[in-house]
Formats: C-alpha cells, structure tokens, sequence
C-alpha cells in the first residue's frame, strides 16, 4: 500500500490540513454503541462521501458533527483547534450546516416564509415579502425546479420539499456542507442539478459531506469515501479507487450475490389485471395497461408524474375514476377494502404515515389489513396472530431482537418486509408495490427482490412503481413509463434501458446527455 | 443469507408500562392521604358514597375514553345526560304502563335507544359530514341542552308517581349482597369497556383509526363506520349514567349534567388515555374519575383547603397528569 492509501486508511489525507476533523468520535444510547471510535478528516474543496447500511452510524455521525449530538467520548476538531458545539444553531454560526434527510418545513407556510424563518428579511418593521420571494425564487432556480415559491409547503410534491429545504438549509453562510441522503425522494434531472451544485460548492472552497444509499452518485460525485459498518469505520479511500461494487461489499462485509434474482420468461396468457381510460383528479388521466398472473410490470417517470396518485385513484384511496377488470369482471373500487376482497392490494410508498403504525408493535401492524382472517367471534385470535407473526419473520427474513418491538423503531428494511408480509396476509392476487427499496439498505434491497420475483412465481401479478431506473430493470418483464399523468410508452426485453426510460420520462433527448456526460 | 447487523431492541424485557399504573398509583396515594386527614375516609359509608357519586363520570368517560382513542371528541355529553334525563322522566310520567316496573324497563329501553340515537347523531355528522368533532359536539351540546330546558319550559322535570320513585329509587339506593347497584354498573361498563377496546377486533380498529387515520385507510378499515360506532357507545354510556342518576334526585333540570363533559374528558386524560388518539386506557379512567371524586370528597371531609377550591385543585390534577405523562415518555 502506498503512504497515501496507509494514511487514508488512518482517516487522513495528505492534501492541506482539515476544516473539520473527527477524532475517536463515539456514540452510546442507553447501553448501545452506535458509533464507535470513529475518527475522519474532512477537507475544504472535498467531496467526502459517507457510505454504510442503515444503522451503520452515518446518522448519528453526521449529527454530531452538525451539534445535534454530543459525542459521548472523542472530540471534533475545527481548523485544527478543539471545539464542541453548543448545538446545531452553534455549528450554523460556525459554518457547518445539515441538509437534514427529513423534511423539516412549516406545512402551511410558502416556500418564501419557511426559507427566511427565523431570519425574516425586514423593511422597517414589516417583513419583506417582495425580496423574500424574489430571492426565495432565484435559489430554487438554482435547482432546475421552477415553482410558485408563495405556495404552501404541502401544496409541492416531496422532491420539491426536499429542494426547498436544500436551498434553506444553503442560504446561510457555511464552510462544511452535510448532505443526508439529499437525493432519496429526487429525480434523475433533479439529481443531475442537484450534483452540479455540489460541484459548484466543491469549487467554492466547502467541505462537502454527502451520505447517500445511491453508490452510483457516490462515484460520481466524491472525491473521498468512508465506509461505516456497525458503527465503525471501515476504510478510507480515494473515490477514485473504489467500484460502486467494492463499497457494496465493504459497507455488508461480504460479497453480494447478484443483486437482481433471476428472471423467470414473461408469462402468456390472459391479463388478469386490466385498466383502462383510468384517471386521478388533477394527477392522472386517460392511463391504459394490463398484467397477467406470474408478470412483475414496472411504472417508471418522475417524480411528479402521477404513478403514486393514478393507483391510489385506483384503490380508492383519492378521488378519480375509469375502468378497472379483474379476470375479465368489472370493479368500481370506492375504498382500498373493495380492491382487497377482489384480491388486490397497494402497497404505500409512504411507509411512516401510511403503511404502519408507528407506535405498535408488529403483530398488530401485521394483521391490520387483514384483520377478519385473525377474529373468532368478535375476538382477536391472538394465538393466530402470533403464529402469522412468526411465520412472516420467517418468511421475510424481518430482523428484530425482540417481537415486541415497535413498528416505528425498525429499520426501513424491515419496516418494508413488514408492511409485504401485512399486505400478503389477504393472500392478494394482484400486488402494488410502491417504492419498495425507499429507505432501503443494500442486504435487504437484495432481499425484497427477492421476495418480489417469488410473488411473480406463484403466479401473483405484481406492479412494480420506482423512481430507482436501474432495481426497474432489473426485475421487470415489461415497463411502463408515465408522464404529466399519462402513459407516454412501454419498453421490455432488450429495449429496457435507463436512456430509452430518460427519454420518455423526461420527454426530452438532450438532457439525456447531459445526464450521462 | 447472513447478515451482521442485527437491530437490537431499545427494551428487550416485557414491562410493565409505569404509564398504565400510574392513575392507580395516585388514586392509592390519595386515599392514604384521606385516610390521615379524616380516619372516616376508609369507613364503608363513605368509600361506597364516593363510588356511588362517581358512577355517572366513571361510566361516561369509559365512553369518552373509546371515543378519544378513536380520535374523537364529545362535548355534548353532559347535555345528552341532561335530555335523556329529561325524556326518560317524561315518559315515566306519561303513565303508559301501570305496571311501574315494567314502565322503568321501557324507559331504561327508551333511554337506551335515545342515547344511541344522539350518538349516531354526532358520529355521522363528523365522519360523513367531516366536521371536526369538536364543532359537532359543541354544536349539539347547544342543542341538547335547549331541548331539556325547553321541555322542562326553564324549570326542572320531576317524576310524579311515587309508586314509580319508590321502584326505581333501588336503582340506585339498592345493592346486590353489600354492593350499591351504582358501583355494580361501574365495574360492569369497565369490563365491557375494556373487553370491546383490547379484545375485539373492533377495538383494534378504533385504535388503529385514532392512531393514525391514513394507515387504517390503507389497510382496508371503514374508518368513517369505526369512528361513527364509538359515538353510539358513548350516547349508549351516557344513557347508562343517566339510568343511575334519574333515580337519585327522580328530577331533572337545566342544570343537570352541567359540565360532566369537561370532568369527563378530566377523568380520561388523568386516566393515561392520550388526548390526539391511539392509546385508549378503560381502568385508568376509571382511576381517573375516582381520583377526581376522592379529592372532592377529602376536600370535604378535611378543612386544610376550603371546598370551594375544588375546581382549582382538580384543574392542577390535570395539569400535574399531562405534565407526569410527558416527563414518562421521555424518560423512556
């Protein structure tokens, strides 16, 4: 190994001395260590990727260095001099600001309100609206997102939410730049913008820190990567030297199989899901398609594009009508229980508030859905229950140390593996999943493919909505891509690639390019 | 497949949840406080006074406290108490049936279907109509409330036979082997209370409805029907409470009820119930409504603090409750 790569190993680097340092950062709740003897330097003009499973520490990680946290042992260094921040708003004043990965904004007050809040733009003793909005305006348009910035927060769709935040957290003055998976609920051209902007801080002279799932912005993004796994620090690297596959295999410390199950053929035979002229108020309309029993069907398009709100139009779930056949009968679905007794369910991508209920524990969660197979009499059959709870943790590989747990204490893993095994106590014949891998670390991405190729192979027909191009391709027989609330094509087989997905999704040739350049 | 990071539960061991046992806890501490400031305190007489007295909150917060868990609110059940009082002595005195125990059947019958009416009445309104429940509630408490003091035309409501009060006094003089019928009905609307919310399938539902609205949704669950029956329980509770309280003044007037609705709410939240939904707690309300009987009751019996102070010392109750349960669950 040569010096540099023994420093690096060490967590330095040769290059200038750092803005921010850790030093043996470690971090306990109650009696668990969740971080552990952690230290890494970050530098000015460096993109520093953190990468790790869920529960690796990145988290908490880059909470202590934003002063959410104190450390419980080790210390930070800032320009080489010990500090200790009082808190956030102490490490804002210092210059190290957290982009933070939930969405932390006012529902009912405008893009405009939440950016300036608690910094309000004055004139005299009224606040400044006009120059809030104007420059509330020009920061999203750093963005690429052109929105109505005198809107309410819970007027925009999650993506812009998440760019509104980013330009908030951004409009102070800062030095160390941490991103907390910036680009989970992003699209690939707002990904794209987002990573120009990035490299326009990295060219400023701010240490950027970029925790992400996403191992293909990693690389295309970092300069350096750290590896975290079970709250240590598993290397240091120059990006440079790592394949997104390496930073895979360290961050789950042993090799990936790969990451897609095989693919059965494509079934033949009569659609056992038909849709048609179906539409979502104000979202979606005039959308076709059908899927037979045994076929894993994709819905690609960006964010935005209406695929979440056309199937929860669907399952009654908001208002919008059109035609719907299961086996051939017609359906009129008021309600998500009438897509239930036709054998259909929808799985929600908004697992914390609408999937599960946080604050119970599991075996409830698990049989919410599907409550009347659990009752003898009025009663809830708990001993049922408690056998259908075991059988699910067998059969989803759910990981919890204790059965008792909380829903809302699980990872977003099991979380998911949970909400499958809810949904598939109706024994559905038609599944939609939404977003099954948001959230999602790498070991149990692999795992829900997994599981979702094996629904198929029962001869369950399974929908398969993603923002994530590539898990689409790789498990789908067929895919259809929406846009503005309409289907605009379908690709399968060999024509299933992420640029015939751009091109459709976004409707124009040259981002394409520009996306890849 | 292997994998290294197991999740590890933040409580692994079974516990008992101080939140449950807390009400109780207190309900114990005051009466070792009653018992040092009047020895009468512990005397039968008056244990099975305080438990007589608290019988019409006790059983209409059991109501309450289904209604809350489902993510509810009822204002209006100290003016249903006071209509439902109102018709159920009308009727008495219509002299429909000579018999006058099977006239106090049909009218415990009438009160019943009254009761369940009137919750009906503002469970469909919120849930169908999508009001919130605080306005329905506030709403009809307005007209409940005018409807007795209309058919009672400003006065109060007596009933008339005293064949008929001498009957139906039992009800809540009487006791079956030492135990006041009153305190029989307490227990009795607990267990049902209890039995429905943590047994049934339904109960789940109200929980899982008041938890969180959009995950009963997309599981299937009719919340609108969920939320609706919680109401009819409570207009049948309040019913209950009115068929042990006819009895014991046999009148009924504008000023019946007065405020049971904020005592009741009182006893739930004392009692651990939480206040937004989700977490439904039958036995600590039922610990609620006796810690607030046996506070006025010491204050009665004692002369630290005047009685007139009744109001402000279980106001600070509420306020110590709400600030314990918060201290409890960041402890946790």
């Amino acid at each position: 190994m040569s010096r540099q790569g023994e420093a690096l190993q060490e967590g330095r680097t040769d290059t200038g001395s750092p803005v921010l340092e850790a030093v043996g950062l470690s971090r306990a709740f109650g009696p668990v260590e969740v971080l552990s003897d952690v230290s890494v330097a970050f530098r000015a003009g460096e993109v520093h990727a953190i990468v790790g499973e869920n529960g690796a520490g990145k988290s908490t990680l880059m909470k202590i260095l934003s002063g959410h946290l104190t450390p419980t042992r080790g210390i930070m260094r800032l320009d080489s001099a010990d500090v200790a921040f009082r808190g956030p708003v102490d490490a804002e004043r210092r210059g190290i600001v957290l982009v933070h990965q939930e969405i932390m904004l006012a529902p009912d007050l405008t893009i405009a309100e939440n950016m300036f809040l608690g910094r309000e733009l004055r004139r005299g003793l009224m606040v400044d609206d006009r120059a809030m909005n104007a420059r509330a305006a020009d920061a999203m348009r750093v963005y690429g997102v052109d929105v109505d910035v005198t809107v309410p927060v819970q007027q925009l769709s999650i993506a812009q939410r998440q760019l509104a935040q980013i330009a908030r957290a951004l409009s102070v003055p800062h030095r160390v730049a941490i991103f907390d998976e910036p680009t989970a609920s992003l699209t690939p051209v707002e990904t794209f913008a987002l990573l120009e902007l990035i490299r326009g801080l990295k060219a400023n002279g701010v240490a950027v820190l970029y925790i992400s799932h996403r191992l293909e912005e990693v690389k295309a993004i970092a300069d350096v990567v750290t590896v975290l796994r079970d709250g240590k620090r598993v290397t240091t690297q120059p990006a440079a030297q790592l394949q997104p596959l390496d930073v895979a295999r360290l961050m789950v410390g042993r090799d990936l199989l790969d990451l897609y199950p095989p693919r059965p053929p494509a079934p033949a035979g009569e659609p056992s899901f038909a849709v048609a002229h179906f539409g979502a108020e104000g979202f979606a309309e005039g959308v076709g398609f059908s899927v037979r029993p045994g076929e894993i069907l994709g819905f690609s398009g960006l964010v935005g594009a209406g695929r979440t709100e056309l199937f929860e139009a669907l399952f009654g779930l908001r208002r919008g009508g059109g035609e719907i056949r299961v086996d051939g009968v017609a359906q009129r679905w008021p309600n998500a229980r009438a897509g239930m007794r036709a054998g259909a369910v929808y799985l929600t991508e908004d697992r914390k508030s609408k999937g599960l209920l946080l604050e119970e524990a599991m075996a409830l969660n698990l049989t919410l859905a599907a409550l009347d197979r659990f009752r003898r009499g009025p009663l809830v059959d708990r001993a049922k229950e408690a056998r259908a709870l075991d059988d699910a943790i067998r059969r989803f590989d759910i990981r919890v140390g204790d059965k008792t747990m909380l829903a809302g204490q699980m990872s977003g893993g099991n979380q998911q593996k949970l909400l499958l095994a809810k949904m598939m106590q109706l024994d559905p014949k038609i599944i939609v999943i939404d977003e099954p891998t948001r959230g999602v670390d790498i070991g149990a991405k692999q795992q829900i493919y997994r599981f979702i190729a094996a629904l198929a192979a029962e001869g369950r027909s399974v929908i398969v909505i993603s923002s994530e191009m590539a898990e689409l391709i790789g498990l789908c027989h067929r895919i259809i891509v929406m846009r503005g609330g309409r289907v605009v094509g379908e690709v399968s087989g060999e024509a299933m690639t992420e640029d015939a997905i751009v091109v459709l999704a976004t409707g124009v040739d040259k981002l394409l390019h520009e996306a890849h350049s | 497949m292997t994998h290294t990071a197991h999740e590890t539960a933040v409580a692994a061991k079974p516990r008992i949840k101080i939140g449950a046992i807390a009400p109780m806890l207190a309900l114990a501490l005051l009466c070792g406080l009653g018992a040092l400031a009047n020895p009468r305190f512990l005397g039968l007489d008056n244990i099975t006074n305080v438990l007589a007295r608290s019988t019409f909150i006790a059983t209409i917060a059991v109501g309450q406290t289904l209604v809350i868990c489902g993510g509810g609110l009822d204002l209006s059940v100290g003016a249903m108490a006071a209509f439902v009082s109102g018709l159920m002595i009308l009727f008495l005195n219509s002299g429909w049936i000579d018999n006058p125990t099977l006239l106090i059947i049909a009218a415990i019958t009438l009160s019943l279907g009254v009761g369940a009416l009137c919750g009906l009445f503002n469970g469909l309104t919120t849930t169908v109509g999508k009001i919130e429940p605080f306005i329905v509630t506030l709403g009809t408490m307005g007209i409940f409330r005018a409807l007795l003091t209309w058919l009672a035309q400003g006065g109060s409501i007596t009933i008339r036979n005293s064949d008929v009060r001498a009957a139906y006094r039992q009800v809540y003089f009487g006791d079956l082997f030492g135990l006041p019928y009153p305190v029989l009905v307490i227990i009795g609307v607990a267990v049902v209370g209890a039995f429905i919310l943590y047994s049934t399938a339904y109960g789940r539902r109200v929980r899982a409805v008041g938890s969180n609205e959009d995950v009963a949704r997309y599981s299937g669950i009719n919340v609108a029907r969920v939320r609706t029956v919680t109401y009819v329980l409570q207009g049948l509770c309040v019913a209950i409470a009115v068929i042990v309280y006819v009895p014991r003044l046999s009148s009924a007037s504008s000023a019946t009820g007065l405020g049971w609705e904020l005592t009741a709410i009182t006893a739930v939240v004392v009692g651990g119930t939480r206040l937004k939904g989700g977490v439904g707690r039958i036995w600590g309300t039922i610990a609620g409504a006796l810690i607030l009987e046996v506070i006025g009751n010491i204050m009665l019996l004692s002369s630290v603090v005047s009685e007139y102070l009744i109001g402000a010392v279980q106001g600070a109750i509420i306020i110590i409750a709400m600030l314990a349960q918060r201290g409890m669950s960041r402890g946790r």
